[in-house]
């Protein structure tokens, strides 16, 4: 018992806004903004997560790794006075004056299945598995919608004519957020497409890369473990000191110099 | 040599890789660099014959937008574009056309276009037979190495070059363009009623056995002339006259497969280029026998 009340304890924790203990006193600009067409004023240095927050609101979903990787908190919204539909990142995005915003908690579709494996590394297989491609309008609305600023369109284009390289490398940024996929008049699911360029790509035309190759054999013989070992039992000042070294030797590399 | 902007198209990037490359090389003989544009889209590959459905319109006009960039950028010398396949350049053809009559429209796709510099038109289409016409056969002529004269080719159109007339690149009743051609690559040039007749087009995904049908009628029709291949700019009719033949020769038992050839690789041909460029693997009838049993 005494075990799950810690654990409820630490949900509880966890659950807690980061906005939790703010004293309006100490708030220098506020910013006017509509969450679901309602009206409030928050701090306008937070993001519009965090402002949802401070304005009650408790996240069970859209909300993930809070650092712009998961891709859960996509947000829609248009500024007063705009005609212009936006995206953000709840996360990545501070809160301006006149936001009228929305969470899109969800977007539905359907993965195919497909073997990695067994997969034919031939162009046509974008077609075979997403047809819908070549629906494709060039319209750009999936470009436009895109938080993470990708040439959505061009990677579909990209995966119409067959061209993995180029899917993988466009999307490469991509986090799945689903945007592009509810903006597109075509109904094709961008992000499903790219991933299977970017893992198809990853097996079949990826140039191997020899130097990875024998560090990972390293590392699965040990080689590295007195090293790590050794990092581990830094106290701060000598952490700070090795740290200083190592990057002072990369800055090195990257200019031309030696190892 | 003259820098062109080119348009490749999906298919030639994928199953027609033996058109493109074959144009290409040719084309380089002619003096001629093919510019492909940079991030080209898909055409819409059908052009929406609803006049105010602009959304189709669009994929077109980005192409466009790119042609213009180029020139403004000094780095082609010609301010057409030009495409290979025949329903890019259909579809290609059209929207540039609409798009000069109706400016209406064009400042409306302009309108919602509002990440791209504006299209102003003027932008037109060329195939690369048109191009080949303008610098006269006698230049063609003048270039062949190799005589393919006992090769028995007939001409197959189809419809994208043809229809409707306003995009057609010949007389759409009596096309010679190609004939004219494959003349002056000394090839026998078989002629045939069915050489433009629909080969039934898009039919081949939900209809095959209407492309069986016609494939047959088509290729039946150029044989009793005494053909012994078919000769092609488009690589949907090339799928469907090719690769359909498995179906045919199951419906007719007696069929015999005809190669069918890109209009490039049998200038490629005749010019002496490097075989590579012709990528005759690529065929689904493979010609090389027919080549071989003709000593070219
Ligand atoms: S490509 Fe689509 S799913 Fe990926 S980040 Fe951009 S909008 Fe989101
Ligand atoms: S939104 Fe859809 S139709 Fe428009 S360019 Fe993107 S993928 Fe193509
Ligand atoms: S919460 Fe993960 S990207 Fe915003």
């Amino acid at each position: 018992m005494a075990k799950e009340k810690n654990i409820m304890e630490k949900i509880a924790h966890a659950n807690q806004s980061v906005t939790k203990g703010i004293d309006p006193k100490d708030v220098k600009h506020w910013a006017k903004i509509y969450i679901m067409g309602k009206v409030y004023e928050v701090p306008a240095d937070l993001t519009i997560m965090q402002a949802m927050e401070y304005a009650g609101y408790r996240f069970i979903h859209s909300c993930g790794c809070r650092a712009g990787f998961c891709g859960a908190c996509s947000t829609i919204y248009r500024m007063k006075g705009e005609y212009k539909l936006q995206t953000a990142m709840a996360c990545q995005t501070r809160v301006e004056c006149g936001m009228y915003l929305v969470q899109l908690p969800f977007s539905p579709a359907e993965k195919p299945i497909y073997s990695v494996t067994k997969e034919p590394y031939e162009g046509n297989s974008f077609l075979k598995y997403f047809p819908e491609i070549a629906r494709c309008v060039s319209c750009n609305t999936c470009t436009k919608a895109c938080p993470q600023d990708l040439e959505v369109m061009d990677y579909v284009q990209a995966a119409l004519r067959g061209d993995f390289q180029r899917v993988a490398e466009l999307s490469f940024d991509c986090i799945q957020c689903g945007m592009c996929a509810l903006r597109c008049p075509a109904e094709i699911v961008q992000y499903n497409v790219s991933q299977f360029g970017r893992v198809m790509y990853g097996r079949n035309g990826f140039p191997e890369n020899k130097a990875l190759k024998k560090v990972v054999k390293a590392t699965e013989k040990g080689e590295y473990k007195k090293d790590f070992k050794n990092l581990l039992g830094l106290n701060m000042k000598q952490s700070k000191e090795a740290y200083k070294k190592q990057q002072a030797t990369k800055a090195k590399f990257l200019k031309g110099g030696k190892k | 040599m003259k820098k062109i902007p080119y348009y490749p198209g999906c298919t030639l990037k994928t199953t027609g890789k033996n058109f493109e490359d074959s144009a290409i090389a040719t084309a380089k003989v002619l003096g001629l660099k093919l510019l492909e544009i940079d991030r080209w889209n898909c055409c819409g590959t059908v052009t929406s014959l609803t006049q105010d459905d602009l959304i189709h319109h669009i994929a077109s006009v980005r192409n466009f937008i790119r042609v213009q960039e180029m020139n403004e950028r000094g780095e082609v010398d010609d301010y057409r574009l030009l495409t290979l396949c025949s329903m890019c350049y259909n579809t290609l053809k059209s929207v540039s056309n609409v798009m000069q009559e109706r400016p209406d429209d064009l400042d409306k796709i302009n309108n919602f276009m509002d990440r791209e510099e504006d299209y102003k038109g003027g932008v037109t289409v060329v195939h690369l037979l048109e191009l080949i016409r303008e610098m006269g056969f006698d230049e063609i002529k003048s270039k062949v190495k190799k005589s393919l004269g006992k090769l028995k080719v007939s001409p197959y159109y189809g419809c994208t070059l043809l229809r409707p007339k306003e995009v057609a690149l010949d007389d759409p009743e009596v096309p010679t363009i190609m004939e004219d051609l494959l003349n002056a690559i000394g090839v026998d040039v078989i002629d045939s009623p069915k050489k433009s007749m629909c080969c039934g087009s898009y039919q081949t995904v939900r209809n095959p056995k209407t492309v069986v049908r016609l494939g047959y009628e088509i290729i039946e029709s150029a044989r009793k002339r005494g053909a012994e291949a078919l000769v092609t700019s488009c690589p949907l009719c090339a799928f469907n006259l090719d690769d359909r033949q498995k179906e045919i020769k199951l419906e007719h038992p007696d069929f015999e497969r005809m190669p069918v050839f890109y209009f490039t690789q049998l200038t490629a041909l005749a010019f002496g280029l490097k075989k590579d460029v012709n990528n005759f693997d690529l065929n689904f009838t493979d010609p090389r026998p027919l080549l071989k049993k003709k000593k070219i």
